[in-house]
């Protein structure tokens, strides 16, 4: 039986997405990968061997071996378990920094999708110009001013974050605004913001969350870059950019330290980037690129 | 299209208005003095003052920016804080460093992602196009710190074949590039590749082949020349990002471009140079995207015409 008949006897678009979804090994590979690192997030404590700030100066630097799995670093700390705690670091920031732009972005681009007209105008001039800050620039700036911490790198990768989400929910609600429901809600008499809330936000469900899935990737790499230039968590906590950045200076007596974080970084990057291009693919073909 | 370029030259006046005010605003929250930083701890509360006054640094946060917005629409960026120099002799003496370092990425970048993206799509499914875009997940999910990292591990530490940090010869400028351009190389093959299928699939190429035109010539003459059209947005839009985004790679490689200089900046709270850099390198990023969209249009005339 074809898509398009089954979604004519009347089978919800959630169902159809998620047999798509899940026909593709990538996106599946991907969410997998995904759960490991939630999971090893969570129960941390439960698997990492030894305590990651527990340091043991005699260790310092010492290879791999069954007591340190991938040896440790310079003031002897078991870099597996810090690899492990780092993780809970790294998704956290993910997920804050593109929870804040979400948030930010749909007040936006649902003001400037809805209203439209001038406040549209001067919305989309706004991200414009925060555009104009290109790569990971306002990023620094923002973290540099706020000084470096956990929170302020969230907030300013957020911040960074907003004008995507606030172009693509704007052309979305731009479209949904002329559907002919929301005249139906208009007409009886619902008012404004209610409307938004209850029929045109749930209909940009869909791009929201496939941009959010690709964004948390972008912003775990974001924050490791950040926090590898000193912007971000402070030491001892365990990053992996932090951690990246303090093994570099031993590249040549102990490479493992620089190593096995940019794995860890990688993969977890590996993971939401296919998740959301699997994402997109399900909730809507035609905007695959 | 003279009326396009016009329109966007204009643009930049906003913008600059609105980079500055931003860049401006968001280090006037920075906690440190940077008085205080420059003198150091045994600094008297005069020395503090006589330097708070020569940089202007006591005045109001509104008159401190109409004079600095002022300023910078006569060229003048301010001096830097920690070297006394002008802040556009500062940027600019950087700015070679970081042009070589993205001209050479962008190169690099865009020769190994047409090749591949080509090649991808001209074998569909085949194990070349499956591994090549295994190949680009992975680019673009590296962190390109370590990619560096990684290469100056291989390359200078084990082999010893190139040099690790600094800038100079030929060989100097390999791991750098390298590392930099690989990012964009995975994004620029998977928009080869996706671009190319989608002309592949058109009339147009049927045609071509019913004519009984070799493959060769249906792919590389007429497929090639119109799925280029987009990925040269993706090209320039690179290249804007990897002239700012460089401040990692340069960092890694001890590479004397603005991004590095840009960092030191912050550490030294030298807000001037900061500002500076910002408003150039964000300048140049409209400049490079003026150029794209104008290129563009010029390439593609359906686009002009619109």
């Amino acid at each position: 039986m074809s898509e398009e008949i089954k979604a004519a006897k009347g089978e919800s678009l959630f169902k159809l997405s998620s047999r798509r979804f899940l026909r593709n090994k990538g996106a599946v590979a991907g969410g997998i990968i995904v759960m490991i690192f939630i999971l090893t997030a969570i129960f941390s404590p439960f698997i990492a061997p030894h305590d990651p700030l527990e340091s043991n100066l005699e260790d310092a630097l010492k290879g791999h071996s069954r007591k340190y799995l991938l040896g440790t670093d310079e003031q002897g700390r078991d870099l597996f378990s810090r690899i492990i705690y780092g993780g809970r670091m790294s998704l956290a920031i993910g997920v804050v920094a593109v929870s804040i732009a979400i948030v930010l972005g749909a007040v936006f681009g649902v003001t400037a999708g809805y209203v439209g007209g001038r406040m549209d105008n001067w919305i989309m001039r706004l991200m414009d110009i925060l555009m104009a800050f290109p790569g990971i620039l306002l990023a620094m700036a923002i973290v540099s001013a706020l000084g470096p911490s956990t929170f302020n790198l969230m907030v300013s990768i957020g911040v960074y974050s907003i004008p995507t989400f606030a172009r693509v929910i704007r052309s979305s609600v731009l479209n949904i605004k002329e559907m002919e429901y929301i005249e139906a809600a208009r007409a009886a008499g619902q008012h404004e913001f209610k409307i938004i809330l209850n029929h045109v936000l749930p209909n940009c469900i869909g791009p929201f969350f496939v941009l959010g899935t690709l964004r948390v990737a972008t912003a775990i790499l974001v924050g490791a870059g950040l926090s590898f230039l000193g912007l971000g968590p402070q030491p001892p906590t365990p990053e992996w950019g932090a951690m990246l950045s303090s093994g570099r200076v031993y590249l040549r007596s102990a490479w493992w330290v620089a190593t096995y974080p940019g794995f860890a970084i990688m993969f977890v990057v590996i993971g939401f980037n296919l998740l959301g291009d699997g994402a997109r693919d399900a909730l809507d073909p035609r905007l695959r690129t | 299209m003279l009326q396009l370029i016009a329109r966007r030259l204009i643009f930049l006046i906003p913008i600059i208005i609105g980079v500055t005010f931003i860049s401006f605003s968001i280090l006037r929250l920075t906690p440190g003095d940077p008085a205080q930083v420059l003198l150091g701890e045994n600094a008297t509360e005069d020395d503090i003052r006589a330097i708070r006054q020569k940089f202007g640094l006591d005045k109001p946060f509104f008159v401190q920016y109409a004079i600095y917005i002022a300023n910078v629409f006569q060229g003048n960026l301010g001096t830097s804080i920690r070297t006394q120099r002008t802040v556009l002799t500062e940027v600019m003496s950087r700015y070679p460093a970081t042009l070589e370092l993205a001209g050479t990425a962008v190169i690099i970048a865009s020769l190994i992602g047409l090749i591949a993206g080509i090649i991808a799509a001209s074998n569909q499914n085949s194990i070349f196009d499956y591994g090549s875009m295994v190949v680009s997940l992975f680019g673009i999910s590296m962190p390109i710190f370590w990619l560096g990292l990684m290469l100056m591990l291989i390359f200078s530490v084990i082999l010893g074949w190139l040099p690790a940090v600094g800038r100079g010869t030929l060989a100097h400028l390999i791991l750098p590039a390298v590392s930099l351009g690989a990012n964009s190389a995975a994004i620029i093959a998977r928009m080869t590749r996706s671009s190319m299928l989608e002309v592949i699939r058109q009339d147009y190429i049927q045609t071509a082949r019913a004519k009984g035109l070799a493959e060769r010539v249906v792919l590389y003459k007429h497929a090639v020349r119109n799925a280029l059209i987009p990925v040269i947005t993706v090209v320039g839009i690179q290249f804007g990002y990897l002239l700012s985004g460089a401040v990692l790679t340069e960092t890694v490689f001890a590479w004397p471009g603005v991004g590095r200089l840009m960092i030191q900046s912050i550490y030294m709270r030298d807000y001037p140079v900061v500002q500076g850099a910002i408003l150039l390198v964000a300048i140049n990023f409209t400049l490079v995207n003026l150029f794209v969209d104008v290129l563009y249009g010029y390439i593609n005339p359906k686009i002009r015409v619109e």
